[in-house]
């Protein structure tokens, strides 16, 4: 039919767009840093033909912090579009909830108190998100769950894990707080081939699963009741939809740390640019990636004085004004958020 | 356009009770829908209408009693077969910002597709003839949102004729029109009756046109069914009393016969 073949050229379009920014982007941040490779030299170390320094820089140093940043971005603003959907509230996005922070509390205590390392930090964050998703789904649950009891119970929740974290801080001995502080606001500059095929793993299992479930999401978009008049047993198909939700994060955040707002901010900005009200769950992806890219490199390069900080603070100072943004419209509007 | 017709099926409720949170809202409830047929429920505000709707639909678990199709427990068939043969149109539904005419009507196939949900040429026929039976067609790009109450109303009768039921049940789906698209509404859904003999079932407020597009009439007061039947026996003062409270006066409806209600008031009476 006409109208779709419009909307899908739009939707190609903005596809198309996103993943030009990305592809240039990628290439930014391969070559640009400490030791620049002008763009033919790493065009030839990408196809095998580099010198030895070039490869090292290249696939040992920068391609995994890139690939990565890639995988946690698309996991993250899949994850975002699905939650704020779910919910029907755009707060209502995993960084905001205490689902992110609920696997950094898991990872500060798995740093602080039990004195863990590594791979086991990741599992414990991951936990962490899990758990912290389950408590809040059963304090809203009310033989049911409607989007606006989860986000203030989920806001509570983030605050009281919030606190938690705050006192595992003060106690905690001076070193593995450093490290455990870099931990929670989030960054890639621990990204190994390890870490990325484990997080590609995790996207590989769990993308194909929310493309199955996206038409049940079309659905409960239109009410419980319309969803299930139409064949669809609304609270599994929510309850499945949330699971894939916090998978996402947690094997993103699990990795990374929270990178707070990525989620948040990508859905609604893939939606402004297809303008077409439908799930935009690829561009919404690609948006996470793009923007987490983006901040990676800018909080490597771009911050004056030449100062490096982890990527979770760019996302944070761009991210926090869009968040400020929303609390002071959505009441104009009426829709309670 | 080629008009199937419909399959008739034995759909009703027995025993039937339903509530929210333990509150009992319908009690002991018996109801036959008679196939081919337009049913219209009435009663005052909290008689159980729209509660005995969304019960016949399974969008509530009954406290008691079964709601069946074909003699069958609906509850025990699986979701997407109910749905191909029982639509609803519930009274608010919600449209997702920014969506499109076609995209809404096009996810009322749902229950036609698989897993793996390709659109399908019989999806792209089902959502064209849903449109066009609902003078819909031309505004299949426009978005919801700059729709008017009247335009919107009729794709949302577009999307539930997309899922292709044969029994379509309608809470109130004349609620916030003007008399003249009231109209439209109404004689949308007698002609698709008429024309694929489409089981109606539907909440109304106006008794009067209650009882002009009824064939067969329901009267609820405080969650049972105190009368049903032929609008024409049904409708009596002595009813209306009962049911709303209203003292009223029965006469011919000058354009088709059915029963008129004239409501009497505090201060008209005899004038």
């Amino acid at each position: 039919m006409v109208q779709r073949s419009g909307i899908l050229g739009r939707s190609r379009t903005v596809t198309l767009i996103l993943a030009g920014l990305a592809v240039v982007l990628a290439a930014a941040s391969l070559s640009v840093g400490a030791y620049t490779l002008p763009l033919p030299d790493l065009l030839q170390t990408l196809v095998g033909q580099g010198s030895g320094s070039d490869e090292f820089i290249i696939f040992r140093l920068r391609m995994p912090r890139l690939v990565l940043a890639v995988l946690v971005g698309c996991a993250f603003g899949v994850a975002g579009a699905l939650f704020q959907t779910l919910l029907r509230n755009p707060l209502a996005s995993p960084d905001i909830i205490g689902i992110s922070q609920g696997a950094s509390v898991a990872a500060a205590f798995s740093i602080l108190v039990l004195g863990l390392s590594g791979a086991a930090v990741s599992l414990a964050a991951f936990l962490g998100a899990l758990v912290v998703a389950a408590g809040i789904y059963l304090l809203a649950w009310r033989g049911g769950v409607t989007g606006f009891r989860f986000v203030l119970i989920g806001v509570g929740v983030a605050f009281m894990v919030q606190a938690v974290l705050g006192y595992l801080i003060t106690r905690g001995d001076v070193r593995e707080v450093q490290q455990a502080l870099v931990w929670m606001v989030g960054g890639l500059g621990s990204a190994s081939w390890t870490d990325i095929a484990v997080v590609a793993a995790a996207l590989v299992v769990l993308l194909p699963l929310v493309w199955v479930f996206s038409a049940r999401l079309r659905l409960l978009q239109l009410g419980d009741d319309t969803a299930g008049g139409l064949g669809l047993r609304p609270e599994s198909a929510r309850l499945a939809i949330l699971f894939l939700g916090v998978a996402l994060v947690a094997a993103a955040t699990a990795f990374v740390g929270p990178l707070a707002f990525v989620a948040f901010v990508s859905a609604p900005i893939a939606r402004r640019m297809l303008g077409t009200g439908g799930l935009a769950l690829v561009p919404s992806a690609l948006v996470g990636s793009v923007l987490v890219v983006a901040a990676d490199f800018a909080a490597q390069h771009l911050l004056p004085g030449a100062v490096q900080v982890p990527a979770g603070i760019v996302t944070g100072l761009v991210g926090a004004p869009y968040l400020l943004w929303l609390l002071a419209t959505t009441n104009r509007g009426g829709r309670g958020a | 356009m080629t008009a199937p017709e419909k399959q008739s099926h034995e759909f009703g409720a027995t025993g039937l009770g339903l509530g929210y949170d333990g509150r009992p809202i319908v009690t002991d409830l018996n109801l036959a829908i008679p196939a081919g047929r337009v049913t219209v429920i009435v009663g005052a505000n909290a008689s159980g209408k729209s509660t005995t709707l969304r019960g016949m639909a399974r969008l509530m678990r009954p406290d008691s009693g079964v709601v069946t199709l074909d003699g069958r427990d609906i509850r025990s068939l699986p979701a997407k077969d109910v749905a191909r043969v029982v639509g609803i149109l519930p009274q608010s539904p919600i449209a997702p910002e920014g969506i499109t005419v076609g995209d809404l009507v096009g996810r009322g196939r749902y229950p036609h597709q698989g897993w793996f949900r390709q659109w399908s040429a019989a999806d792209d026929v089902a959502v064209t003839d849903a449109l066009s039976v609902t003078s819909s067609l031309e505004l299949v790009g426009r978005r919801m949102d700059e729709l008017s109450g009247g335009q919107r109303q009729r794709v949302w009768i577009a999307m539930a004729l997309a899922q292709d039921p044969d029994i379509l049940l309608l809470d109130e789906p004349t609620t916030f029109l003007d008399v003249r698209h009231q109209l439209d509404v109404l004689d949308l859904l007698a002609g698709l009756n008429r024309t694929r003999r489409t089981t109606v079932v539907m909440v109304l407020h106006d008794l009067n046109l209650a009882a002009r597009y009824a064939d067969e009439l329901v009267v609820m007061s405080d969650g049972r069914i105190i009368a049903n039947g032929d609008p024409a026996e049904v409708l009596t003062p002595g009813l209306l009393r009962e049911a709303f409270g209203l003292d009223a006066l029965i006469a011919p409806d000058p354009v088709c016969g059915t029963p008129m209600v004239v409501p009497i008031g505090k201060f008209h009476a005899p004038c």
